[in-house]
């Protein structure tokens, strides 16, 4: 799939406006098991993504890839802007202009290692690695209809966050009392994907 | 330019952060250089990777420097702000695994004495002097 100058500002403005959008639905979840701040902090983040898009997208997919990251890192304030700033500057380094669905899956992959690494997790800790991980997964194997099993994965495993018990992340102050809940990052990953997906069915 | 290790302080709120660096004055005066900051980058709780860049350029020491952080979004904020130093300052500033307040004013305390890099970090990890 060719990603050009248009596909990656249109990448940029779906992906920050579904996050932007749904940034009291990420407060609320952060409120139950975290500090409450997870949706402003993603919302101050990817505002700044809106506002510098002409800018972020006009360099190659690498390079426009790394800027949102970078930007995101500078402006989210939480854990989560080192933790997405991180994904994204990832897969910049690792990205071609015209990836391949195998070279995206194996960038996504890199990069969901990077993630574990600025984290200190893993895998069943109740984070965004829960959604990242198995969607990497589904990319990877491709087949038909990637774009809605990407979606319907991504939303099924924020799901199977709520009766995990955080293991990272202030939730883990709450130990025991934080089985119940969705993961806010698990649930923004989930919204991400969800926004990626929707722009390569536009893309097809 | 000090001769000793600098302190950094980050911490959610730039009321804890002003606070704390005051008791590491209080103890060591000016002979370390020392850099606080506080605050999301929209001024509400929170750690911006880019105040504490500039809290690490304001404290820094030929020596290095050792920062102290609160909760978990301090760790991984100031862990990225590192990565982004120059190359040559990145290998010189740590991270402490040390409460915030008592942390800053062992490693202050422990850096005053002149104590290497190693020596203030592992001092407010151990809350003891090495």
């Amino acid at each position: 799939m060719t990603i050009d100058r248009e596909a990656r500002k249109r990448l940029f403005e779906t992906v920050a406006r579904r996050v932007i959008a749904s940034a009291d639905e990420l407060t609320d979840l952060d409120r139950a098991i975290g500090d409450g701040d997870h949706g402003a902090n993603m919302k101050r983040g990817f505002e700044a993504v809106l506002a510098a898009v002409d800018e972020l997208s006009a360099k190659n997919l690498g390079e426009s890839l790394k800027g949102v990251g970078t930007t995101l890192v500078m402006r989210v304030g939480g854990a989560s802007g080192p933790l997405y700033g991180t994904l994204f500057m990832s897969l910049g380094k690792s990205l071609a202009d015209e990836p391949t669905r195998e070279q995206a899956a194996e960038a996504f992959a890199a990069a969901i290692e990077a993630v574990k690494a600025r984290g200190k997790s893993d895998v069943g800790q109740k984070t965004m690695l829960d959604v990242l991980t198995p969607v990497a997964r589904v990319l990877r194997e491709g087949g038909d209809d990637l774009t809605a099993r990407l979606k319907a994965t991504a939303r099924a495993a924020a799901e199977k966050t709520i009766p995990m018990r955080a293991i990272r992340g202030r939730a883990s102050f709450l130990g025991d009392r934080s089985i119940g809940h969705m993961d806010p990052g698990a649930r923004s990953s989930a919204l991400i994907v969800d926004a990626v997906a929707e722009f390569m069915e536009g893309l097809a | 330019m000090s001769e000793n290790v600098g302190i950094v302080i980050v911490s959610h709120s730039a009321d804890v952060a002003r606070g704390t660096a005051l008791m590491v004055e209080q103890m060591v005066g000016r002979e370390v250089p020392l850099g606080w900051c506080g605050g999301d980058p929209g001024g509400g709780l929170g750690t911006s990777v880019e105040a504490i860049m500039k809290a690490i350029d304001q404290a820094w020491s030929e020596k290095g420097v050792a920062i102290l952080v609160d909760l978990g979004g301090a760790e991984t904020n100031s862990e990225m702000a590192i990565e982004m130093l120059p190359e040559d300052r990145r290998s010189r500033v740590v991270v402490c695994n040390a409460p915030v307040v008592e942390g800053a004013v062992m490693a202050a305390t422990e850096a005053a004495s002149g104590a290497t890099l190693e020596a203030v970090r592992r001092t407010a990890e151990e809350l003891t002097p090495v």
